[in-house]
């Protein structure tokens, strides 16, 4: 009995630690766009649900070859994420913080029924099944492996833009201080759009990644929309180390906290945890609030 | 004649029932006024700054304590939402305290309690085997279909009039924080929290006192919603999407006028039945992708709300 129980716990936690790294992809563009432009997309997850479709739409129904229509995706979202930035935030940059929360709130409606009245709201998937991978006795899912070390590698090439080139280190002085920035001469609404356009690409890298594991329907945003915003909340808005040790802490509560209970619970106790966190350590918050 | 006015329209709005019978329009009119009370209970406090994506939490506690109480303990209605209320203000005070105490305001605030309506929302579902999950929930119906005892009435009118009230009284409540001193303790909040502290403001109690009235509203407002529909699901009485709607159609309606939730609310349910009527089942997700449109239209262009720009137009001024 106790050999069973084992590896099951076994099993929950390497599948939590496998989820980790993909909350930690999609927490990666949210930060970095709250970092730097101090906006919340609040309509970031279905910015990914629309990348999933995309997806859908490339692959199981023109039968483009995956990567062909992941590059493709990719840069639709991010060409989305930069209409986003110019039609929604760029008119609302000086107006208080709350009201550019709520215009992308807009957007998530707007999208969201968009994708119902475009798409219908039948469940898609792309009608591939990647194998299960068996170490000893524990199956672990082929397609969240793969997502898990994507995002590794993404971070690390996140994290090479911002530490290597030109505009990345713009983009981090813009992050560190955005009313000097311009007086040196660096040009914010480049920067904004190129943050824009990597946040955006970003999400739908993380649609390439989540259209392996999940079927895609129009209202897939909401179930784990709140999740990615309390990583980033949890991690320091805009704090990408953060966010990124963040995404384990809550994606283990919810695989092992689910083990026990149903999948809900763990959800629930993640979002207990979070708002428990937000009183027992608001200082790394603090030191952002305007 | 500006004065006397609210009177006459609101003695119409008493008589109305009992010349006028069409089940349709009374029951669109019952709807209106719950939500137009709803979103009146979070403008009492969006309109400080204190934007919550909770209020979907509230309401839910309130339809499913409510509905819960009656179905399981045969608690009447009558004592089953004085205690659904009760707990949503105790969810709110949970939530709420450490939030002010700690000094978390902005974006922050939002999100803290956007995690609250998910975690209403998930407990709901994953207690399906009491609460029926995202199937919805059912409050059992009493014989015969009406009964004071069980808050269960089958005439549209008896319905018209507890929606009338409550949402007069939302108004009276929200016209009383005006007139009061807490509104200048939570305007004065508002605009610096620290300068207001400094001079003598508690701020911590006063934004406590103002979203626990509102938690307060919001949870009775769940709970008759639950009674009049007879039929309550996670989607429709909890969660993200319901406290982004009570943002969305205050903001539409104006955000700092007395009667801006209720026109929001009008402007809302009114689109949704045009198109539900006009398009029909093809119609889904049209009326959010009209309101999603107008919301960000309004928050750019508008941000005073149709009320507020129409009034700030005839006033002449902060436009």
């Amino acid at each position: 009995m106790a050999d069973i129980f084992d590896i099951y716990l076994l099993e929950a936690i390497i599948s939590g630690l496998l989820f980790g790294g993909v909350l930690a992809l999609l927490a990666l563009g949210l930060n970095l766009v709250f970092g730097v432009i101090d906006v919340v997309w609040i309509c970031y997850a279905e910015m990914i649900m629309l990348g999933m479709y995309a997806m859908y739409y490339l692959f199981a129904v023109y039968h483009l070859p995956f990567v062909i229509a992941a590059v493709i995706s990719v840069a639709g979202i991010g060409v989305l994420g930069v209409l986003l930035h110019i039609v929604v935030i760029q008119p609302l940059l000086d107006a208080a913080p709350i009201n550019q929360l709520l215009a992308t709130g807009g957007v998530l409606f707007f999208m969201q029924s968009a994708a119902t009245v475009v798409f219908g709201i039948d469940f898609r998937n792309l009608g591939i099944r990647l194998p299960v991978l068996a170490i000893g006795e524990l199956p672990i899912s082929y397609a969240r492996l793969l997502a898990f070390g994507v995002a590794l590698v993404c971070m690390v090439a996140v994290y090479l833009f911002l530490a290597k080139t030109y505009i990345g280190t713009a983009i981090r002085a813009i992050a560190q201080d955005r009313h000097i920035m311009p007086l040196m001469g660096v040009d914010n609404r480049r920067v904004y759009l190129v943050t824009s356009a990597v946040g955006g690409g970003l999400a739908g890298l993380a649609a390439c990644l989540l259209v392996l594991q999940y079927d895609v329907h129009p209202f897939i945003g909401l179930s784990f929309g709140p999740l990615i915003f309390m990583v980033c909340v949890l991690g320091g808005l805009g704090n990408m180390i953060g966010g990124f040790i963040a995404s384990f802490i809550f994606a283990e509560i919810i695989s092992v906290g689910g083990l026990y209970l149903d999948l809900e619970w763990g959800y629930v106790f993640a979002f207990c945890f979070f708002i428990a966190m937000m009183f027992a350590r608001p200082q790394g918050l603090l030191a952002r609030r305007s | 004649m500006a004065r006397i006015l609210p009177w006459i329209i609101g003695a119409a709005l008493v008589v109305l029932p009992f010349i006028y019978h069409s089940p349709y329009p009374l029951h669109i009119m019952v709807l209106v006024l719950l939500w137009s009370f709803v979103y009146t209970s979070w403008s009492v406090m969006g309109r400080f700054g204190l934007v919550s994506l909770g209020h979907g939490g509230f309401m839910g506690v309130g339809a499913y304590g409510t509905a819960l109480l009656w179905n399981h303990l045969g608690l009447s209605p009558w004592l089953g939402i004085p205690i659904a209320v009760a707990a949503a203000v105790l969810l709110a005070l949970v939530v709420a305290y450490p939030c002010f105490r700690f000094r978390i305001t902005g974006h922050y605030f939002a999100l803290v309690t956007l995690a609250l309506s998910a975690i209403v929302l998930q407990v709901i579902t994953a207690t399906r085997d009491l609460t029926g999950g995202s199937l919805g929930y059912t409050p059992e119906r009493v014989r015969g279909g009406s009964s004071l005892l069980a808050f269960q009435f089958t005439d549209k009118e008896t319905w018209y009039l507890i929606a009338l009230a409550v949402w007069m009284g939302g108004l009276w409540v929200r016209h009383a924080v005006d007139k009061s001193m807490l509104r200048y303790a939570l305007e004065a909040i508002a605009e610096d929290e620290d300068a207001a502290a400094a001079a003598g403001v508690h701020v911590t109690w006063e934004k406590l006192k103002i979203t626990v009235l509102s938690a307060a509203m919001t949870g009775l407002a769940g709970a008759l919603y639950c009674q009049y529909q007879m039929f309550i699901s996670p989607d429709t009485v909890s969660g993200i999407s319901v406290s982004l709607q009570m943002v969305f159609a205050v903001v539409v309606g104006g955000l700092y006028v007395l009667m801006g939730p209720t026109i929001g609310a009008i402007i809302t349910i009114l689109l949704a039945e045009v198109l539900r009527i006009g398009f029909g089942t093809g119609a889904i997700g049209f009326d959010n992708l009209i309101y999603g449109a107008l919301l960000v239209i309004f928050i750019i262009f508008l941000p005073y709300g149709i009320v507020g720009s129409i009034q700030a137009r005839f006033a002449g001024v902060r436009s």
